[in-house]
């Protein structure tokens, strides 16, 4: 994750209760997801950026989770997501997310 | 319908693996936080020699050494089955080695920017006499050299970047200005690399054309870099300075950039100046960028991957008139992404891919092959940002099926059939659907492809001025494919011809 998103997720885990916040990736890559989400929970795991150190433990879900999918307007759905939900491999997203979000995770939905 | 010539290609990679593990971003942001890291070192143990780059698979086919459909076949992964032979040369450009280039960057310097050590200027002068496209003339603005101390003291109190080969001083790159950041020598190094990356490129693409350096017209740059200093900090114009040290004394130029959209974004602007008769010709460049050198390679150290990203990539297109005998762009059908598209992945297919599509009254399965993001998978996987090209081709292929001009289990016939092996460096404006502009063409001539897709796209938000995503796309063809499905009839072909007649009628009656 770059540094300038670890920052804008470090302040606004700050501004708000981590309780009254998720994550919500978009990562094609479930490697790349599963790093996200450890930045999110654990903290950067390349030690490179704010989140470096800082285990903010947040709850962090793929868009692709059917947990998200349930809760989404089904036009915006269809709209903006359909298209990519034919491409990626969501099960493996959702896996590699929740993974990291139960590892580290100090809170979920 | 308006169409242009794609009359040459030139593709060329500058093997810099040196400079990236000082200069490229991420080694240069390590240094400077930690200077003994760990990681530092394991990169300059794991990185690959001039030799490995010259027999790997994608790097050969960039050049034009291998043909796409050979990549396609060839034994994968690539890093574990490198070609027999070193090969410096292809049909579009060449690899050139390090300490050539460092010799290129040299001739390209005009202010005294670049100094080298004696002995290696010597050497390199010999080994660049042999180059088959340098000319005499830009043999002798190769420097003399100075003296190693006089290069170490330039680099211990002047801010001058050493520059090494084999571990070794050899010269170093000046700063501009004592207090202008944007006349670092850093900023420089990398403006110089771009511009000499770029001329190389040029000389490559007047040879292919059969062309000489006079007859170029126009030159247009879509590189990623700023020239300029503190007062106008991206000022530009690398592309008459580019076309000076090529020898080309007809030319003028100017910048276009727009991220990694920026090639597509300029072959479209190019193409509208030679349709409309304002250039005869127009050379389209770019030259390669330092900062992505090993931009990726944490994660290749970390999993014992090959650092790929030791070359710069640069290229090259020259587009005429349509003579009627070259493949031809068509202007008819281009893609654009406006501000109120949307950012989502799919608005921004639909925008490039379906819209286009549909302007030239085509299916998806009319285009033979499409051209996106053409990063090498074996650098970007192992990176954690997965298999572009592939993502790109599934992605387009699911818009079929969305439109209803595809059946949801023929996406991996599709892919395969219409995608391609992604061969290009990550250099960020380099893999954006151009690479494979040399290879369509060729497919073209001996009649094995009749159109392609050409489709690039730009993050826009790394500037911060905007959220907003870019992209741009052109549809190519053989020539007369276009000509050929305008000789059929379309409803308004017919409309127009009733109208006609009618007025005729009318007119015979009032008589």
């Amino acid at each position: 994750m770059d540094l300038q998103n670890q920052k804008r997720v470090q302040e606004a885990a700050e501004k708000y209760n981590a309780e009254d916040i998720i994550v919500v990736l978009g990562a094609s890559d479930p490697e790349g997801a599963g790093i996200y989400a450890e930045t999110v929970t654990a903290g950067d795991p390349t030690y490179a950026g704010p989140l470096a150190g800082v285990s903010l433990g947040l709850p962090v879900y793929h868009i692709l989770d059917p947990l998200l999918k349930a809760e989404a307007d089904p036009a915006a759905w269809e709209d903006q997501i359909s298209m990519m939900e034919m491409v990626l491999d969501g099960e493996a997203l959702t896996a590699a997310v929740a993974e990291m979000r139960e590892q580290h995770g100090k809170s979920v939905l | 319908m308006a169409t242009v010539a794609v009359k040459a290609t030139a593709y060329c990679l500058n093997y810099a693996s040196e400079i990236g593990l000082r200069y490229g971003t991420t080694p240069y942001q390590e240094y400077a936080a930690h200077p003994d890291s760990q990681f530092l070192k394991d990169l300059a143990a794991a990185a690959k020699p001039y030799e490995f780059a010259a027999r790997y698979a994608p790097n050969l086919t960039y050049i034009g050494a291998m043909s796409t459909a050979e990549l396609e076949a060839y034994p994968k992964p690539c890093l574990e089955n490198l070609a027999a032979q070193v090969t410096r040369f292809g049909k579009y450009g060449e690899i050139m080695p390090e300490d050539e280039f460092l010799g290129l960057l040299d001739i390209c310097d005009v202010f005294d920017l670049i100094w080298l050590e004696k002995s290696f200027a010597a050497a390199t002068r010999e080994k660049l006499a042999k180059h088959p496209l340098l000319t005499e003339a830009q043999l002798k603005l190769l420097e003399a050299g100075h003296e190693q101390a006089a290069i170490e003291a330039e680099a211990a109190d002047n801010h001058a970047l050493p520059l090494f080969i084999n571990g070794v001083l050899v010269g170093c790159c000046r700063r501009g200005h004592d207090v202008d950041e944007n006349l670092s020598a850093h900023v420089l190094l990398e403006n110089l690399a771009s511009k000499a990356g770029a001329v190389l490129s040029l000389m490559h693409l007047i040879k292919n054309a059969g062309l000489t350096p006079a007859d170029i017209d126009f030159v247009v740059d879509c590189s990623e870099e700023a020239a300029g200093d503190i007062n106008q900090r991206g000022g530009g114009n690398m592309a008459k300075a580019i076309a000076e040290s090529a020898g080309c004394a007809n030319a003028s130029g100017f910048d276009l950039r727009a991220f990694c959209a920026a090639p597509v974004a300029a072959i479209l602007a190019s193409s509208g100046m030679v349709a409309s008769g304002i250039r005869k010709n127009v050379a389209v460049v770019s030259g390669g960028s330092i900062p992505k050198l090993y931009m990726n390679a944490r994660e290749h150290v970390k999993k014992n991957v090959p650092p790929m990203e030791c070359c710069m990539g640069c290229f090259a297109v020259l587009l005429t008139p349509d003579d009627g005998a070259s493949p031809v762009i068509r202007l008819d059908a281009v893609g654009k992404h406006s501000v109120g598209a949307g950012a989502s992945p799919q608005a921004v297919t639909a925008a490039l891919v379906f819209e286009p599509l549909q302007a030239a009254g085509l299916k998806f399965t009319d285009i033979d092959k499409y051209a996106p993001e053409m990063h090498d998978p074996e650098v970007t996987v192992p990176a954690g940002a997965g298999n572009v090209p592939e993502a790109n081709f599934k992605m387009i292929a699911a818009l079929a099926v969305m439109k209803g001009q595809l059946e949801k289990a023929a996406i991996p016939a599709f892919v395969k059939e219409r995608g391609l092996h992604g061969f290009a460096p990550t250099q960020g404006h380099i893999p954006s659907g151009v690479p494979f502009l040399g290879h369509a063409i060729d497919a073209m001539q001996t009649g094995q492809l009749g159109r392609a897709m050409i489709i690039g796209k730009g993050s826009l938000f790394l500037g911060r001025l905007t959220n907003l995503a870019d992209g741009a796309s052109f549809i190519v063809e053989k020539p007369g494919l276009g000509a050929a499905a305008q000789e059929s009839v379309s409803r308004s072909d017919v409309e127009a011809v009733i109208l006609d007649v009618l007025g005729d009628l009318a007119k015979k009656l009032k008589e």
